[in-house]
């Protein structure tokens, strides 16, 4: 019997809240193959946001994804002031520091509940879906919402945090560490999760290295990267923090590597706090009345790993292309390694581990050749593609 | 007492529809279902298969490729249902109207009885949008 056996997962499944498909190619139980088909999520952002201004664009992007709902107008902020040559007032850049590191507790939280819930482990889910609300209770109180926070512009931030309300910040940032205290205590100490989690999902260096993966998902085997560290912007360069990586590469490595980075997330908005209180208030943006024609580049450290905008003004109102790239879209593809070889039981978690967020990945969709029946176009159609593309694009620009 | 009265007399079972969105709804509906919230305590929960449920909850804009999914679960789901539509993009598109992909907002596709605007709506919002379903059917 040599019989392969195709399992679906999704693209509605009760296991994930968002619609894509998976296929695992399996003999017996374990998993030889991983196929994944992308496109229910496809919104076509990059051509909207050709369609609307700069200032517009901010809340489009926004709208990539909700869990990171920061990260991309921050690298979309980052890129717009490359091409404006601006330099962002310091109290704006504490600011726009302190939403994204909250950002990246909240995200960090919602991660470990749902590793949990994939454990079928759901007291965690609950403790930490509880202890993420205090956080979001935050943002409600500096922006207004609980999600879509609409804090960028392009040379500062749209809403200031006054320093009346430092002292609320600082008492749900107690309170946050002290839950992450509990929850680290029982994830590394429980013998149940620790045999579900160690071992599994591996992932070597030289896997990193060659999907190019990158966040937690990479500092979990040792590669020691971090946009906020190698590429220094906001208020990262002014204040002391380290990136945490760990050595395992497994699904366990990945979730330590979240929860501390958590102390180091709250470490950071402490000391943006100090920096805010010894600033003056009311100084958060440079006013930008025109946006010259250019290239620009942005990129920021979302939690889930490098978020990279690419954008093409030429002196118009919007941008003339917009050139989004999420960190899921390279993470995903790591799935190759970690689920291979692995029971189907566990494919579940090595799928989750990476934290995957598929309304971030879906800049392009399927291709089709309806003459011939279904044909999606291989690796090496998609190279010639690209490599011509390449070729007019040199001789035109 | 009327046959829809009867189906809706107890518990009601929702299952999750996620179209097109940007995730922060499907969020907002777990948040729901966590501890501060709570709607288990009136006897809803999440179930895995549309033959289960007597809501359906969908949110984001609906894609050409997701269009004719959502009709098969509509299909799927034992009549009579409830079918709310959560947040911006759920009811009228929202930002994402005028996108190349967009296949139209769900309640051209399917019929719909409630309506949560918000983008995305609180979890208090979905809640009252709930009740309200519940004292309109």
């Amino acid at each position: 019997m040599n019989e392969k056996k195709v399992i679906p997962i999704g693209p509605y499944h009760p296991l994930q809240e968002e619609p894509e498909l998976f296929k695992l190619y399996c003999e017996g139980e374990i998993v030889k193959d991983v196929k994944w088909e992308t496109g229910y999520n496809h919104r076509g952002i990059e051509k909207l946001s050709e369609s609307k201004s700069f200032d517009q664009s901010f809340f489009l992007v926004e709208r990539i994804c909700g869990i990171c709902s920061t990260s991309h107008p921050f690298a979309f902020a980052n890129a717009m002031e490359e091409i404006a040559d601006v330099e962002v007032p310091d109290r704006a850049k504490y600011i726009r520091s302190i939403i994204g590191e909250l950002e990246r507790i909240h995200s960090h939280l919602l991660w470990v509940g749902l590793a949990g819930h994939f454990l079928g482990y759901d007291t965690v889910f609950m403790w930490a879906w509880k202890y993420r609300e205090p956080v979001l209770d935050l943002f409600e109180m500096i922006s207004g919402n609980r999600n879509s926070y609409a804090m960028f512009k392009i040379g500062g931030v749209r809403r200031d945090i006054e320093n009346a309300k430092i002292a609320k910040i600082r008492g749900v940032l107690d309170l946050v560490k002290k839950k992450t205290d509990l929850l680290t205590g029982a994830i590394m100490d429980d013998p149940v999760i620790h045999a579900r989690t160690k071992g599994v999902g591996i992932l070597s260096k030289q896997d990193i290295m060659d999907y190019c993966a990158v966040g937690p998902t990479a500092r979990a085997s040792g590669v020691d990267i971090d946009v906020r560290r190698d590429d220094p912007h906001a208020a990262y360069p002014l204040v002391d923090w380290k990136v945490i990586t760990a050595q395992g590469g497994d699904v366990f490595a990945k979730a330590e590597v979240r929860l501390l980075e958590m102390y180091e997330s709250i470490k950071i908005i402490d000391q943006c706090l100090k920096g805010l209180e010894k600033e003056k208030e009311g100084k958060i943006e440079v006013v930008v009345k025109n946006i010259p024609a250019g290239i620009g580049t942005g990129h920021y450290e979302a939690p889930r790993g490098e978020v990279f905008h690419f954008v093409k003004t030429i002196g118009t109102n919007s941008p003339a292309r917009h050139k989004i790239r999420a960190p899921s879209y390279v993470n995903i593809a790591t799935f190759k390694k970690s689920c291979v070889g692995q029971t189907i039981s566990d494919a579940a978690i090595s799928l989750a581990a990476v934290d995957p967020c598929y309304c971030c990945t879906e800049r392009m969709a399927a291709v089709y050749d309806y003459g011939s029946g279904e044909r999606m176009m291989n690796g090496i159609e998609l190279v010639e593609k690209s490599k011509r593309r390449t070729e007019e694009i040199r001789r035109n620009y | 007492m009327g046959f829809k009265d009867f189906c809706f007399k107890k518990s009601l079972w929702l299952f999750h529809f996620g179209g097109a969105s940007c995730n922060n709804c499907d969020i907002e509906i777990l948040d729901c279902l966590t501890s501060r919230y709570d709607v288990e305590r009136f006897g809803m929960k999440l179930v895995g298969s549309p033959r289960h449920a007597d809501v359906l909850l969908v949110n984001g804009s609906i894609n050409k490729r997701d269009k004719k999914r959502l009709l098969e679960v509509y299909n799927q789901l034992a009549k009579p249902v409830l079918v709310v539509a959560i947040g911006a993009c759920g009811c009228t598109g929202g930002i994402f109207a005028e996108g190349i992909t967009f296949a139209g907002p769900v309640d051209k596709i399917i019929p719909v009885d409630v309506y949560i605007p918000g983008c995305p709506p609180k979890p208090e919002a979905i809640l009252a949008g709930i009740v309200k379903l519940l004292n309109k059917k």
